[in-house]
């Protein structure tokens, strides 16, 4: 039986599993947070973007339309399946690489949701609503301590910056427009990856410049390949 | 002296609804008062529990002493006509 939507269900996917592994990656952080409070404050973040992989997922699946469920879809599909951006999995290493990482999807994520709440695909469109509001305090969160420990100590500066060198050249694969984005865009349910990107990177940069950390270059991503 | 790798201590008043007082909800560590708001987020309104956030830091309450309580608050014990309901109200008088 043929997908009905399969660019949809695809892109809603992609969506969901972006949720879905950062969700899953800050979990780990879960018991061994530096603080009882930041266990708390990650997890809140964590369960946040399970809940939005789950309607994303659950909506995957009706368009899919061969009964596969939420639960099935996050976790019975093989490795090289999931279509989630590879800056999501990288490891959590230390507290202040997780920041980094995660300074970087919220203000991705922000910027997508906001557009993709008025998208032309009403499901999405109610699903993005609700998830802009979780990011915006996401981002708040991440940023607050991107800019602590950029500004803050030699150790934790150091960290951070070599977290950052390291993180960077995989935000390259976030705005690396495919056929399905296009297919997206011009359907009028997903924005421009331009327009998030340019979006992006002014907040980036202001984060950046408050946490006097400096922005790596820019990598080129190719398809598979980093030139 | 505060100690260097405890964070400070901070009190958390939450408003359960428009119309409500903050009332005393715990207190929890934070480095500075941003970061106290959050963590207050996120440890006490994650069920629902508040519409507004106070958080002020621990040092910053002056409290009375426990070992004062039998001079400070033992007086007031017998004194029962401070209440209102300990006075009868005469039935000439209508709008009280």
């Amino acid at each position: 039986m043929r997908v009905r939507d399969d660019e949809l269900f695809r892109y809603v996917l992609r969506l969901g599993d972006l949720s879905l592994v950062l969700g899953q990656r800050l979990g780990e952080w879960v018991g061994h947070s530096p603080a009882l409070e930041e266990d708390l404050g990650l997890a809140n973040v964590a369960l946040d973007l399970i809940g939005q992989a789950r309607l994303l997922l659950s909506y995957a699946g009706e368009i899919e339309g061969r009964g596969r469920d939420e639960d099935q879809l996050a976790f019975l599909r093989e490795h090289g399946e999931y279509l989630n951006p590879t800056l999501a999995e990288q490891p959590n290493g230390d507290f202040g690489r997780t920041i980094v990482r995660q300074v970087l999807i919220d203000a991705f994520q922000l910027e997508l949701y906001e557009r993709l709440s008025s998208s032309s695909d009403e499901r999405l469109a109610a699903i993005a609503a609700k998830a802009v509001k979780e990011t915006r305090y996401h981002l708040r969160y991440s940023g607050g301590w991107l800019v602590r420990l950029g500004d803050g100590t030699p150790e934790s500066r150091a960290r951070v910056s070599s977290a950052l060198e390291r993180l960077w050249s995989y935000t390259a694969e976030l705005f690396a427009e495919d056929d399905l984005d296009r297919a997206m865009a011009d359907r009028g349910i997903a924005p421009r990856l331009a327009d998030v990107q340019k979006a992006w990177s002014a907040r980036i940069d202001a984060l950046l410049a408050e946490a006097t950390l400096e922005r790596p270059p820019q990598d080129q991503f190719y398809g598979e390949l980093w030139v | 002296m505060e100690d260097k790798h405890q964070w400070p201590l901070y009190e958390v008043f939450i408003r359960s609804r428009g119309g409500l007082d903050h009332k005393h909800a715990g207190s929890l560590h934070a480095v500075d008062a941003r970061m106290a708001l959050e963590h207050a987020r996120d440890l006490y309104t994650r069920r629902q529990e508040g519409v507004s956030i106070w958080v002020v830091r621990s040092t910053d309450i002056t409290a009375s002493d426990p070992a004062d309580a039998d001079s400070w608050f033992e007086p007031a014990r017998d004194k029962v006509y401070r209440h209102p309901t300990f006075y009868d109200i005469p039935d000439e008088v209508k709008t009280l």
